[in-house]
Order: structure tokens, then sequence, then C-alpha cells
């Protein structure tokens, strides 16, 4: 009871319940496992081996580069693949965050899509222009200025929030599609960002970011797109997230304003400014995997890449991110490395068709996120099913 | 542990109290009863059969019924609905909802709990829903019904009502188990007392020829003062004067009409009231959450009337905050960042925008040492400990903010009487220390014991002005109002 959870013999639901409010690594492994497991199921009724199946996936990821067992044939094209899997795992640990952050403060950022087109525009139209810069200041004014487009964009919501109450759900969608739809326009047939080359005059696309503004490759051949320096950008931002959120006076108010906003609120915090920070930072870590993405391996903006990305792009999967990885610095991390492995591994390349036909395996990566979301809101499914109360609730019970 | 080796029986047509103190075990205890925890060791017996009770249900099957401190009642859902609920009578495949009216109206003839079966159960009072939780415990057949703090949600006069229904209960054969913290109800109510301290049972005693201060001594190990003994008071010059104070409400209308008051150093003056006379108001006002429409507010000589929560608080406002669940912690940190809420974002907590958890526990043990906070230490979530610590890590954050002027809104409320006579003693440590306590309160008792001059609030406004040893007659003419009509 008030000293420590009850000792007694705890029945099966609740104790469920228990690991799936408790922290630690269990239930985001459950999660995962069950989520691989109807995937499973999925591939098995379409006729294929499930174990083929996610050992041509694991393959396609370039994971088992790590064994030390395989041969040195198999362990180059391990390496081409695992190098693609981490540049894929770069903005979904940028886009998690985007998320994750939001999360801690309370609110809910389904814009980190919107927020890393700010990115990815900016940091392509300085990519491509500013030709002569010496190239470490042109990719640092790129991905600092991406940033900071990212961080407008996301505080828009924040303030909208802050002075007029606005929903940040709905105002983040709609900021998406202003952002799609921006760069639709801007770097569509006659648009100011269309690519002035006279080859590119009927393909809607932006000018290529110039060699000097390119993220240095570190690992691989940069022909064949190696493993760029974007990474450890990433590796580093995570860091700064940490510190942010558990270190930090601003990380301090996001997570009072995220627990209980009228205690904040007694404690001297304004939640108004809060939610703008936050959304600011938020913006800003999803901002800067635009920049990275395309100074990294992209190089340009096409209007087809980015009408994709509006639907299945690295900011939804970051909510994903998130979510699996509970909205901890090392769970970002780590799910990002998953699910960039899943999208890499499943990826129409990387999957023999003999095993399982490459147009559905890109849907198994989007069934198996969305299961992912499922199970991560099941705490509450759960807990409403067993009428299990939350914990404030049996807390304030207890209080009596 | 929650509960060590507890004995406990129940006999036929008997109240049975179950007293403690917040975290007793006295929840646990009952869960075991009703099947939502099992026992580790021991054993249960029925009308002298050794059961095993695993699950709600089966308690049910064995008569066994409980009334939970949140009620579980749908809603948007008929009196009669939630009462039939899963044991619907049904006409072919629909539902027979005259039957089930009928049902219920029998009951709650037989047993004397008037309901109307037809209204919404989100239209009827708390105690309404009450009695539907009651009657629907008893439609299942329960002959031992646990009511857990049942008096906790209600008024006087509902639980005078509820202690008829009680009666009429036992007079039918039925058995009660009542959980409460409250002496007084349970001395009215019960036929016998089981005391549990720290999961263990101190004693079961009859209620007849137990006492307040008998029971009291029982539950926390020793003597209990109900009035802490005082000085007489001293005041010095004024810390914290209001002029003509009027603030609204969330609603725009006015809830403080021209407040005047003063709190000298040295002492503590009660705020006596009716709920939602203006209390919370200007409480909100007084420590910057709420901002006035007019008037003055000036502590020590320096105006603070526009001042926000910051202001406040640096110009030497502290606030026992009247909900600790709300407003004066974050149950889900820890207490060393619920210590350090007020001052964060200072040194030596906080340095260059970046807060130093090794100085934040630094100065948050010393802090739960001093005030005794049992049940965790630096970095235990504030929801894992129970009431009266909690309000201890309040009382302890905000006066070592060191404040001029403690502002208190119901510093004791749903504590038990351990942890009230801390509190009392606190308080009037800070009054002896120097600093003016303005003590805001509906318990009149407290503020009696307490004050030494009381203030009565009537409809936003100060009616009157009263010293503690006022009878209780006067109180309460003033408190309804009467004084100023008077004047």
């Amino acid at each position: 009871m008030s000293e420590g959870e009850p000792q007694g013999t705890l029945t099966v639901a609740s104790r469920l319940a228990g690991y799936l409010r408790g922290g630690g690594i269990v239930t985001p492994l459950l999660t995962a496992l069950i989520a691989f497991f109807i995937g499973g199921l999925v591939v098995a009724l379409t006729g294929s081996n499930p174990f083929t199946t996610y050992k041509a996936i694991f393959e396609g990821s370039g994971l088992n580069w790590l064994f030390p067992w395989i041969s040195s044939e198999d362990r180059m094209l391990a390496a081409l693949n695992l190098q693609q899997t981490l540049i894929l795992t770069t903005p979904l640990i940028l886009t998690g965050m985007a998320v994750a952050y939001a999360f801690r403060a309370g609110l809910f950022n389904i814009g980190g899509q919107g927020q890393y087109f700010a990115g990815l525009y900016i940091g392509v139209w300085v990519g491509s222009s500013l030709a002569g810069l010496p190239g470490f200041l042109h990719i640092a004014l790129a991905l600092v200025l991406g940033t900071l487009a990212g961080a407008v964009w996301g505080g828009i919501a924040g303030f909208l929030k802050a002075s007029t109450g606005a929903n940040e759900v709905i105002s983040t969608i709609m900021l998406n599609y202003v952002a799609l739809w921006v760069g639709v326009w801007a770097f569509g047939l006659g648009g100011p960002l269309h690519s002035d080359s006279p080859s590119e005059r009927s393909v809607p696309i932006s000018d290529p970011v110039v060699d000097d503004a390119k993220l240095p490759v570190f690992w691989g051949d940069p022909e064949l797109q190696g493993l760029h320096v974007g990474f450890f950008i990433a590796l580093a931002a995570l860091g700064v997230f940490w510190v942010l959120l558990n270190r930090s006076v601003a990380g301090y108010e996001a997570r009072a304003v995220g627990f209980n906003p009228d205690a904040a609120e007694y404690g001297g915090i304004n939640a108004g400014r809060t939610y703008t920070k936050v959304m600011l930072s938020c913006g800003a870590f999803a901002g800067l995997a635009g920049a990275i993405d395309v100074l990294g391996w992209q190089f340009a903006v096409a209007t087809n890449d980015i009408q994709n990305a509006g639907v299945v792009g690295a900011g939804f999967i970051g909510i994903a991110v998130a979510l699996l990885g509970r909205n901890t610095t090392s769970g970002v991390l780590f799910s990002a490395l998953l699910f960039g492995a899943l999208i890499n591994g499943t990826s129409v390349r990387n999957l023999d068709p003999t095993i399982f036909q490459p147009e559905l395996a890109t849907n198994l990566t989007l069934i198996i996120q969305g299961l992912i979301v499922l199970i991560v809101s099941a705490p509450v499914i759960v807990t409403t099913l067993y009428r299990l109360r939350p914990r404030r609730a049996r807390a304030e019970e207890e209080r009596a | 542990m929650a509960n060590d080796r507890v004995d406990f029986d129940l006999r036929r047509g008997e109240v049975h109290a179950l007293l403690g103190e917040n975290g007793a075990g006295k929840s646990t205890l009952m869960s075991v009863l009703y099947g939502l925890y099992r026992p580790d060791e021991g054993e249960l017996r029925l009308g002298g059969e050794p059961v095993t009770i695993d699950s709600p249900r089966r308690a049910i099957e064995l008569g066994i019924g409980m009334v939970h401190q949140h009620f579980m009642l749908v809603p948007v859902m008929t009196v009669a609905e939630n009462i039939v609920l899963a044991t619907e009578p049904r006409k072919g495949l629909l539902l027979d909802m005259d039957a089930a009216g009928r049902r219920v109206r029998e009951l709650s003839d037989r047993f004397g709990l008037r309901v109307d079966p037809d209204a919404r159960v989100a239209d009827i009072s708390v105690s309404q829903q009450q009695r539907v939780e009651i009657l629907r415990a008893l439609d299942r057949g329960a002959d031992v019904l646990i009511l857990d703090e049942p008096t906790a949600v209600l008024t006087a006069q509902e639980a005078a009502e509820l202690f008829r229904i009680l009666r009429t209960l036992t007079a039918e054969g039925k058995s009660i188990v009542f959980i409460s913290h409250k002496l007084g109800e349970v001395l009215q109510i019960a036929d016998r007392v089981s005391v549990l301290r720290r999961g263990r049972k101190v004693e079961t005693v009859a209620a007849e020829g137990a006492t307040e201060e008998s029971l009291a001594r029982m539950m926390v190990g020793r003597d209990v003062l109900f009035r802490v003994a005082k000085e007489a008071s001293e005041p010095g010059p004024p810390l914290l004067e209001v002029h003509g104070l009027e603030v609204v409400d969330d609603r725009g209308l006015p809830a403080v009409r021209g407040v005047d008051l003063q709190v000298r150093v040295g002492e503590i003056v009660g705020i006596a009231g009716v709920d939602d006379n203006g209390q919370g108001e200007l409480v909100e006002t007084l420590t910057g959450l709420r901002r006035p429409q007019t008037g003055t507010i000036t502590v020590d000589g320096r105006d603070v009337t526009g001042a926000d929560v910051r202001g406040k608080l640096d110009a030497g406002i502290g606030h026992i905050a009247e909900d600790r669940h709300r407003r004066g912690l974050v149950l889900d940190f820890s207490l060393a960042e619920n210590l350090c809420l007020r001052d964060y974002r200072h040194a030596p907590i906080a340095r260059h925008g970046l807060i130093s958890p090794r100085r934040m526990n630094e100065r948050a043990a010393p802090l739960l040492d001093e005030y005794d906070v049992r049940g965790g230490s630096c970095d235990s979530l504030a929801l894992s400990l129970s009431g009266g610590n909690q309000q201890k890590v309040v009382i302890a954050r905000e006066i070592s903010e060191d404040p001029k002027v403690l502002v208190a809104a119901q510093p004791t409320r749903g504590l038990d009487v351990g942890a009230i006579e801390f509190v009392h003693r606190r308080l009037i440590e800070q009054r002896d220390a120097g600093r003016g306590v303005l003590l805001v309160s509906l318990e009149l008792e407290e503020i009696r014991s307490l004050s030494d001059r009381v203030l009565v609030i009537y409809d936003g406004r100060i009616v009157a002005e009263l010293a503690p040893e006022a009878s209780e007659e006067e109180f309460g003419v003033a408190m309804l109002g009467g004084r100023r009509e008077a004047a």
C-alpha cells in the first residue's frame, strides 16, 4: 500500500498490468515480439514461410555484420546493408526525439514530418547555393539553418497552443500539410526553388547539394552511398536530449507541466511558455533530421519524394519510435535502430523475391509499425479491460 | 509487508470498524477478503468453513459485497440498469426493465434505501450513488458488506443518513466492515473496532467504553494531543496587509468582495467559513495564482498586488496548497524533485540552466529527515507516499523557502490524527519563529485551536472577527452571514 506495492500474491491481470505500466525493457521487448509474431502470421497467410522471410529481412538489414562467424564475402554485403540501415536510422533517432520530448511535456507532436520538411527544404536550399563557401562552414550553416527552420515550424504549434489553446494534434497535422504543399510548390515546375539546370527543366526537383556541402562518408564507399557523419550528429543529439530532459531547467519544467500542469503553475512555471519552448526543441530535432538527410544522401529534393514522405516519412515513423522507446533516450536509440533495420530489410532491393513478394514487403513494415503503435497503446486497453485503475487513482485512494 | 499476521473476525449483524492511519493496511486486508489480492499465508473462514477467495466473482458468490471509495457505476445508465448490470432480467432477447425496476424498488423498500430506479446515475448526488452501490451489493445477495471509507465523500447530514441505513442493514442480519480513519464516526457506528498499525493488528475492542483518545493511542502508538499546546502570541508589526481586495472566480463572478485583512509577525490568523465562500479565490490571489480586480496586497510594506507566483514567493509568501495532489506535488516526480519545485531554477539547485541531482539530493535528504517523512527517500516518487507524508513534503518545502508569511489552506485535509498533530505543531513553530501564518480551513475546531485571531468569511466578505474562544454558536451565526445583518 502506501509503504510500497502490496505484497500479497497478485492476480494475473494486475501482474500483467504492472509489467505494462512499469518501466524497464520488458514491455518494449514484448511489444516488438508480439508485433513480429502477428506480422509473421500475415506472412504465412500470403503463402510464404515467416521464418525464412524474417531471416531474409534480418540479413537485408545488415545486422548479421555483427556476427563474427559469417564469411568475408557475406560480411562485405552485410557492411553495405548495415550502412543503409544506419543511414535510415539516423533521421529516425532525431524524429523519435521530436515526438518523445513532446510526450514528456504532455503534448502529442504529430508534426514531426512537417518539421522535418522545414529542415529538408532549408537544408537543400542552403546546401545547393553559396557554392565556394568552405565545406565545413557550408555544412554547419545548412545544418544550423535547417534545425532552426524545423524549430520555427514546431514552435508555431507550441505558440498557438500557448496563446489560443489550439490543440497541438490538430495544428501539427495541419502544419504537415502546409509544409508538404509549400514544398511541392517551391520545388515544382516553375517554383522558386525548382532546379535551374537545363537538363532538369521538366523534372520537379531542386538543385543538387554542392559537393563541398555533402556530409563526409566515414564508412563505406561514397559512390555507393556509404554511412555519413550525420549518424554521429544524431548520436550527439541523443546526448543533448538526455541532458535536456533529465538535467536541464527547461526539461524539469517540461516534465512538470507534462505530469501536472496545476502543480507546475504552483511552482511558478508558465505552461504556455513551456509548451512553446518544448515544441521549438522538438522541431529543432526533426528539422535537423531533414537537413542531415538531404546533406547526407538525398542531395536533392524532388516533389514526388515529398509526397511519398508525406505519407510514410521519418516524421511519422518517429511516433512509433517514441512510443516503443517509451520516450527515453536509450529507448529512442534502439527502437530507431529496429525501424531502420526493418525498413531497409524489407526494401525491394534487399528482399529476395523468391522468399517474399517485394511488393508486399514494404507493407509488412507498415503492418509491424502499426501493430507496435497499437500494442503500445494497449496498457490502456488492458487496464480498462481488467478494471484496474491507473496508479494515480490508486494513490489517491490510498491517501484516505 | 502490507499485512502481517492479522486476525480479523466479523459476527453476524455487527458493524466492525477497521481503523488505522494512512497506509496501515486497511484496504489491503479488505482487498484480500474481496479476492483482489491473495494472502501469502493464513486462512479465511466463512461460517466456520475454510474458503478460498481468488476473485471478486468468488467473493460475490460467497455473499461478500464491497463498496469502493471510488464508485464503480456507469454514469450514463440509470440506477436500475446499474444495479442489475450483469444479472439483468430478460424477456426473450430483450432486457426486462420493468422487472429490473420492480427488483430495485423491492430491495430499496426492504432496506430503507431510497433511490429513484429511473434516474441517470450521472444526475444523482454522490450519497445517492453510494446507495446504488450498496443496493447493487445487496442485489447480488451480499451478507457481508465492506465499506471503504464511505463517509469520505459525504457531508455530515449524509453521513448520519448512511449510519441510519447501516443500522437497518444490521437489524436485517447483514454484517458490515466499516473502514475509516475518523475516530468520531467509528465510535458512533461500530460495535467493535479493530485497530491496524503498520500492517499489524494492534487490538480489537468494543466500541462501548472506547474513547477517541484511547483509539488514537492505539492507532499512532503514543498519546496524541488533539489540541496542540501553545503560548499566547505576542504579535509584532504587520507583515501581510490586504486592502479592498476584489477577485472574480473562473466564471467571472465576484468571489472575494472587498476583503481587508492583516497578518502580523508572530500570529496565526484563521479564516473560518463554510466551503465555497471565496476562500479558494482569496488564497489563490494571495499566492499569485489568480489576479485581483482591485485592492492591494503588501508584504512587509512591499506592494505585490500584481505579482505572479514567483513574485509572491520572492516577496515571502509561502503556500501550503489546499490540494496536494493537484497543486502541491507533482506525484510522478521524486521527492527530491518535488522539494525543489519552488526554486529549481536557482543556485544551488541549478547552475547555467542545468540541474544537479547531487545538489538536489543534498538539500532534500536533510529535509526528509527533519520533517520525518517516512516511506520514501530522495528518489522515491511522491505518489508512493501516504497522504500524511506527502503533506510533510509540501510543508518541508514551503518552510525551507523561509517565507515571511505562510498561507496554509486546509493543511490537514484527509490526514489522520498523528499527521494532523505534526502539521499543527509545525504551524505554531512557524508563528513562534516570527513568521505570520494565515490559516484557511473548513474545520472550525482546527481554526479555533490554532488561531490567535479568527476572521469569518461569508460570501466573499469578512463578516466578523472573533476570538478563538468565542462560542460555537457565535461562529455558527457568523459563518452563515448573520453577523453582517446584525451589524
